[in-house]
């Protein structure tokens, strides 16, 4: 289809050691979450997630109220709040108040925020060396990629991918138990810990009732980059407010199952502002930088806005059987799978991402596992409409278009239907090998004939149809 | 007996015939008296689910008006079945009259094992099939009309039969519509993982309820060069 990176699909397909990796890989994402919300764990599971729906529902219907209360108490606790409308915007403000306070090192944890806006590529120009701290996002850092899922990011790697990228870029000898390797990664980010000026965090949640930012993670790497450097510094897109610290416990209870099937993450982390008299750690300065880009704009539509409930889980991601097959980087953008495919046209146009929403085959377990209850099938219908729509202003799908019109004409015209059924069912007639289409004349083989025959058969057509076979007595007919 | 209209879909009518006619033998077997409303032919899913809702909208108000004195409608297929039921109302959420028209039909229109069991109340058809499937969970009629146990209740009566689940039991088989040929290598990719678990079962055949998913999974087994059947639901209900 129009704008699919065609070449990377088919890549992705035809390697069967990835295949094997993301197969492997996402089913033990779904096993563990599988196991974490059986309902002898989480009796009200349905409950939640139905309340985290109307919470992020509510938050973003009210997000100018809710985005004043958080600034509002975020300052009373001594933290300060920027404002970005784009990633360029995010970037000089992290510059300012680097060159302010002489910062050179900064330790960053995992943040699909900050992908999205190339934070690292950013500073790097700038004489700041920013290290990714979360293991993942280490290794790709190394290997020079970006993330191949939202929750396991070096998803795609295996223990001996990893083992070779050390070996070559850390010169150390190679080591493929996953154990050594997180103690050698260990060994190079604590020293980094230690010499760090600031710290880089995504956000969770924000918090408006307190001015809080939460975050949660397995590895302590947000505890340390948020402790150890002088400066914290968090970028949140803005549609992570919640209302109060009271609603944590519904999404708490969501987040880490439905992401890992981890009742719980190792560290939940919750951050107001800078270090107070008599407190033995935290930073000497707070700083949250808000992002629009492109956010405010889905505002506006009432239905699509539900793609800005979205909690990072990625459980859409490993359930989804397009995901599986395709990989996380034949996606365009740092977000994949269907959450992907519903945010990247919206945020980055129809034009380029709009063959993502029909990259799915509708199967909706997408929605089925979505922990607050994004409508995503129907945000992928809603975005193919609006594709065509599009598309039909440039004329770019006017063969389809027609197409689809004269299809519709014949499905409103019985007789016509009929006729044509019973013409195809004379050009293969006879024919039981299952491959007639391919001695089609090449003018009627062409385009969705032939992209069918390519990957599967076509019955033998029968010689009648069901409505031939009823008008003829089906008694008569019966096997 | 209140009349039964079927609609037999516009892939069983053109290209599986023969699953019509097992729904026929069933229902009758029932003791239903049946109606085939000759002007019948699509839904208007392909459409809709290419972005194209207004030449949808065309078909599905054909569909309406083919159907509207029904006593009941039975679908054999979960697909179009939640295509009315759960589509409709949205795609005619700008025109009241043709979204009344739907919300009038929709409690009359029944997928077919939903029909036996919820409507007919019976589990034992008297049907007799000798050999083990396995049983494919279609996605719109498992996620949008929540069927799930109630084909495999109906298995559980058949004679003869055995049932091996797959795993996992509930990925899909890659088919989706226009899907299939949009994006044909994923489609086939998807359909040969799901052969790999229909395989895994040992069973001889795949049963499911809608037969577009078993059309895509027939090709797949056939490009494979497996002998594996491709069976609907009504097919082994009408086996006797």
């Amino acid at each position: 289809m129009h704008g699919a990176p065609l070449a990377q699909i088919r890549s992705t397909l035809e390697d069967p050691r990835l295949q094997e990796a993301i197969y492997k890989a996402s089913g033990r994402l779904m096993d563990h979450r599988r196991l974490a919300l059986d309902p002898t764990e989480l009796p009200d599971f349905e409950e939640l997630r139905a309340q985290a729906h109307l919470i992020k529902r509510h938050t973003i219907e009210n997000l100018d109220y809710y985005l004043e209360q958080f600034e509002a108490r975020l300052k009373a606790r001594g933290g300060q709040l920027f404002w970005a409308r784009t990633g360029a915007e995010v970037a000089d403000i992290v510059l300012e108040v680097a060159r302010r306070t002489q910062a050179r090192l900064l330790v960053k944890s995992k943040s699909m925020t900050t992908e999205e806006i190339d934070l690292r590529e950013r500073l790097a120009p700038h004489g700041l060396e920013t290290v990714e701290t979360d293991l993942g996002e280490y290794i790709l850092q190394l290997a020079g990629e970006r993330p191949y899922h939202i929750v396991a990011p070096a998803l795609h790697k295996t223990r001996e991918d990893v083992g070779e990228l050390f070996s070559r870029r850390l010169g150390v000898p190679f080591e493929q138990e996953p154990e050594k390797q997180t103690k050698i990664a260990r060994r190079v980010l604590r020293e980094k810990f230690l010499a760090a000026d600031l710290g880089i965090t995504g956000a969770n949640f924000l918090v408006a009732d307190s001015g809080a930012v939460v975050l949660v993670e397995n590895e302590g790497n947000v505890r340390l980059s948020t402790t150890a450097p002088r400066i914290h510094v968090a970028v949140a897109g803005l549609e992570k407010l919640i209302p109060r610290a009271q609603d944590l416990a519904v999404f708490l209870k969501l987040l880490g199952r439905s992401a890992t099937g981890q009742a719980l993450t190792v560290y939940t982390s919750f951050l107001a502002g800078p270090r107070r008299a008599g407190e033995i750690d935290g930073p000497e300065e707070f700083y949250v930088i808000l992002l629009d880009n492109g956010r405010s704009k889905l505002l506006a539509d009432p239905e699509k806005r539900q793609t800005l409930f979205c909690i990072r889980c990625g459980a859409c991601l490993s359930h989804c059987p397009v995901y599986r097959k395709i990989g996380g980087h034949t996606y365009p953008w740092v977000y994949s799978g269907p959450i992907g495919a519903v945010i990247t046209p919206q945020f980055q146009g129809l034009d380029e991402a709009g063959w993502l929403p029909f990259a799915s085959s509708l199967c909706g377990a997408c929605g089925e596992v979505c922990p607050v209850k994004i409508d995503l099938p129907k945000l992928l219908v809603e975005l193919r409409s609006e594709v065509q729509k599009a598309r039909s202003r440039q004329g770019e799908n006017r063969f389809e278009k027609r197409a689809f019109r004269v299809w519709a004409w014949v499905m409103r015209h019985p007789r016509v239907y009929e006729i044509l059924g019973m013409m195809a069912s004379a050009a293969a007639s006879g024919d039981e090998s299952g491959d007639w289409l391919a001695r089609l004349p090449a003018w009627v083989n062409r385009g969705p004939l032939a992209a069918w025959a390519s990957q599967r058969d076509l019955p033998p057509l029968p010689e009648r149809s069901f409505r031939q076979l009823w008008r003829a007595g089906l008694e008569a007919r019966e096997r | 007996m209140p009349r039964v209209s079927l609609f037999v879909t516009c892939i069983i009518d053109q290209l599986f015939p023969r699953v019509g006619v097992a729904m026929c033998q069933v229902l009758k077997r029932l003791g239903y008296t049946l109606d085939f409303p000759e002007a019948q032919t699509c839904c208007g899913q392909p459409a809709f689910n290419t972005g194209y809702c207004e030449e949808a909208r065309q078909v599905a108000r054909h569909f309406l008006k083919v159907f509207r004195d029904a006593d009941y409608v039975v679908i054999p297929s979960g697909s179009c079945t939640a295509m009315i039921t759960r589509h409709y109302p949205e795609l005619f959420a700008g025109e009241p009259r043709w979204r009344e028209e739907a919300e009038r039909l929709i409690p009359r229109l029944w997928e077919f094992s939903q029909f036996l069991l919820e409507v007919a109340r019976v589990e034992d058809v008297g049907a007799r099939y000798d050999g083990v499937v396995t049983f494919h969970d279609s996605c719109h009629g498992l996620r949008e009309l929540g069927i799930k146990e109630g084909p495999r209740r109906l298995l559980s009566k058949v004679r003869g039969l055995t049932l091996r689940e797959m795993d996992p039991p509930e990925e899909c088989c890659g088919f989706g519509g226009t899907f299939a040929v949009k994006f044909p290598e994923i489609s086939g990719g998807m359909g040969r993982t799901k052969l790999e678990a229909i395989r895994r079962t040992g069973a001889e055949a795949v049963v499911g309820i809608d037969s577009s998913c078993l059309l895509h999974l027939r090709g797949v087994l056939s490009r494979a060069g497996l002998t594996l059947r491709t069976l609907h639901l009504a097919e082994v209900l009408a086996a006797q």
